[in-house]
């Protein structure tokens, strides 16, 4: 799958540039949450970055960016694009259950669907023809791997999310990436993925645990609150960090070399960007786009953190 | 706060003397204290109580002028969002650089943080007493506009102090100690005791009192209650402010939730340590006390290895609950 969909995007990048001429004016509509934190940030970001690409790609293409606070007001925006006359809606939604009709209606008058990120319960080809996701268990899974695989022995303590259920898939997933190793987890708490609540819990950590070897925090934003706390107490013990998400900030660390943070494992906002070309791919160039794609949670190394650095990005 | 007298029969006297209500959260803290020496050994260390203590700073200095705010009766639901915002634009602020010395740009943004905080706390007051909109809904609506400019500053992302000189210059405020003590802990014990001689020994503070018991009765006395409870506002937000010139050195960013929720624990802090939220009563000391359990309580729960992580919010909440009750029932003792 995730060979296919390198491939895919990469043929229908190549596609697109050559045939855009002689065609139809088309219009894909692009419905996203409001930036309300880092990860929202940068899908906004991607989002109207790729949107001025695409257009510069192709003269006959006109993409329409709308971001939306909640669920109601997505569902009026999913509905005002609409009424625009769009070709095609890419949807980000805030919470996918209650904006199930909505994009519904989209899709019944015979649009095409891509929807990115949060699956409704029923997520299948009445709701959407194209679904891209990042892959939650892959994520842990990754993470667990590269510790069970750098320091076998390790002593790890875990900084959670919120109690929903993709923090638990990450924890899944992470159990299977260090199942059969001797990796022993010493302690998981939530950290609400903030900064604040991070520092706060790995202070505890440090005060209960006399030595820790390698701390999974599973997102960049509580590995800074992580750092601070770390340096704080002077301890040496501790000999890398593991985020999640892919920000820009820790993607740089990684790139620097930071002995902290060797590694990163991606969740990328990008992945918006992913589901809007392959949309104009399938509108344009006529090749066949429909179907799941599972991005990987990548393990951004030294080698290749360039790839993956977006400066100008919020998050 | 706890005055004695000298009777014929010291012992039964001084019992009934002590005001227990003023005392009662000393005790709760007291037996967190003996409960968390059990949960894990390193709990009564020099140096966790020294972590608990200072990161329990921002909410300690911001319930304090919530003291001020809720004995005059009134309500601030803003100071959340009005941390995200005033840290925001001095960690701006200090980007710009218009200042070249290190030393100076640090002292400009505490200058300007200070300025921006007592104007956010003065429109609050202002909203409420000038424009006769109640607390509750006045501070909310203010809530979402510092809240949503702050979103807007960062465009959802975080605001990073960029200047590597000025962040090692501003850094040491919250991470260095003086005799062993962090400076965070020093501006707890002096934004209280400077607050405790306000409420106490100035006719301001009895004018707040006066206000918060019963505001007619303030009026007919000739107190100007909406000068006072405008005034109590304005402290609100200079405390805000003095928690921002903590905040901003520990992590030198700021993010579109920070702050979250901390309006509430602000208020809890403020309730747990005796001040009535329907106004009359300030106890500052009480409400640093509160503080310092709410960090406590935390602390305990994630040192002890028998509960659950699922089950923090439920036993913090019991622990708030057990604490009043511990209150209500020393006070009907007496």
């Amino acid at each position: 799958m995730r060979r296919l969909l390198v491939g895919l995007a990469a043929a229908a990048l190549a596609a697109t540039m050559g045939t855009a001429l002689a065609q139809d004016k088309k219009t894909i509509g692009v419905s996203i949450p409001a930036a309300d934190h880092g990860w929202t940030a940068g899908v906004v970001y991607h989002a109207e970055r790729v949107a001025k690409k695409l257009m510069e790609e192709h003269p006959n293409l006109n993409v329409i960016v709308k971001t939306s606070p909640d669920p109601a007001s997505q569902a009026n925006a999913v509905q005002d694009l609409e009424t625009q006359g769009i070709d095609a809606l890419v949807i980000l939604p805030t919470d996918p259950d209650p904006l199930v009709n909505a994009i519904k209606e989209v899709k019944a008058k015979g649009k095409f669907v891509a929807l990115v990120d949060r699956a409704p319960s029923n997520n299948d080809d009445s709701v959407r023809d194209l679904y891209v996701a990042g892959n939650n268990p892959a994520l842990g899974e990754v993470a667990g791997k590269y510790i069970a695989e750098t320091t076998p022995n390790a002593e790890v303590v875990i900084i959670r999310g919120l109690p929903i259920p993709i923090d638990q898939q990450r924890q899944d997933g992470f159990d299977k990436g260090i199942d059969g190793s001797a990796v022993k987890v010493l302690d998981r708490q939530y950290g609400n993925w903030s900064r604040d609540d991070a520092f706060k819990v790995m202070q505890d950590y440090l005060t209960k645990y006399p030595k820790i070897d390698v701390v999974w925090a599973q997102d960049d934003d509580m590995v800074v609150g992580v750092l601070e706390a770390i340096q704080q107490a002077k301890r040496t013990d501790i000999q890398y960090i593991i985020g999640g998400a892919g920000s820009k900030d820790m993607i740089k660390k990684v790139a620097d070399g930071d002995k902290m943070v060797p590694v990163d494992v991606l969740y990328p906002p990008a992945m918006v960007g992913t589901a809007m070309e392959l949309t104009a791919a399938g509108l344009i160039d006529q090749v066949p786009v429909n179907g799941t794609y599972i991005l990987d949670a990548t393990l951004v190394t030294k080698d290749n953190a360039e790839q993956f650095y977006f400066p100008d990005s919020p998050f | 706060m706890t005055d004695t007298t000298t009777t014929k029969a010291p012992s039964r006297s001084f019992w009934r003397d002590v005001d227990l209500r003023a005392v009662a959260p000393f005790v709760a803290l007291f037996l967190l204290l003996v409960l968390g020496s059990f949960a894990h050994d390193n709990f009564l260390t020099t140096n966790n109580l020294l972590n608990v203590m200072t990161r329990s700073a921002y909410i300690a200095i911001i319930a304090v002028g919530a003291t001020f705010v809720i004995s005059a009766g009134g309500l601030d639901l803003s100071v959340g969002a009005m941390v995200a915002f005033v840290a925001s634009l001095a960690i701006m602020f200090m980007n710009a650089g218009s200042i070249a010395s290190p030393l100076g740009m640090v002292l400009a943004a505490m200058a300007v943080m200070v300025l921006i905080g007592m104007a956010c706390g003065l429109a609050n007051g202002l909203i409420t007493t000038i424009g006769k909109i109640e607390p509750f809904i006045a501070t909310l609506g203010m809530m979402g506009v510092y809240r949503g400019l702050t979103t807007w500053l960062s465009q959802g992302g975080a605001i990073t102090l960029r200047n590597a000189d000025v962040q090692a210059t501003y850094r040491p405020i919250y991470f260095e100690s003086l005799f062993g003590i962090p400076y965070p802990v020093y501006a707890i014990f002096v934004t209280g005791a400077i607050a405790a001689f306000v409420l106490y020994r100035t006719s301001f503070g009895r004018h707040v009192i006066a206000v918060g018991s019963n505001e007619d009765v303030a009026r007919y006395s000739g107190i100007s209650v909406e000068r006072v409870r405008t005034l109590t506002y304005v402290i609100q937000g200079l405390c805000v402010a003095i928690a921002c010139l903590i905040y901003i050195p520990r992590l030198s960013s700021t993010t579109a939730t920070t702050g979250m929720m901390w309006e509430l624990q602000a208020i809890t802090a403020v309730v747990v340590g005796g001040t009535a939220l329907r106004g009359g009563v300030g106890r500052i000391w009480g409400t640093i006390c509160g503080a310092f359990i709410l960090e406590i309580v935390g602390n305990v729960m994630l040192l002890s290895n028998v509960i659950s992580e699922y089950l923090l919010g439920a036993i913090q909440g019991a622990i708030i609950i057990i604490a009043m009750l511990v209150q209500r029932w020393l006070v009907r003792k007496s």
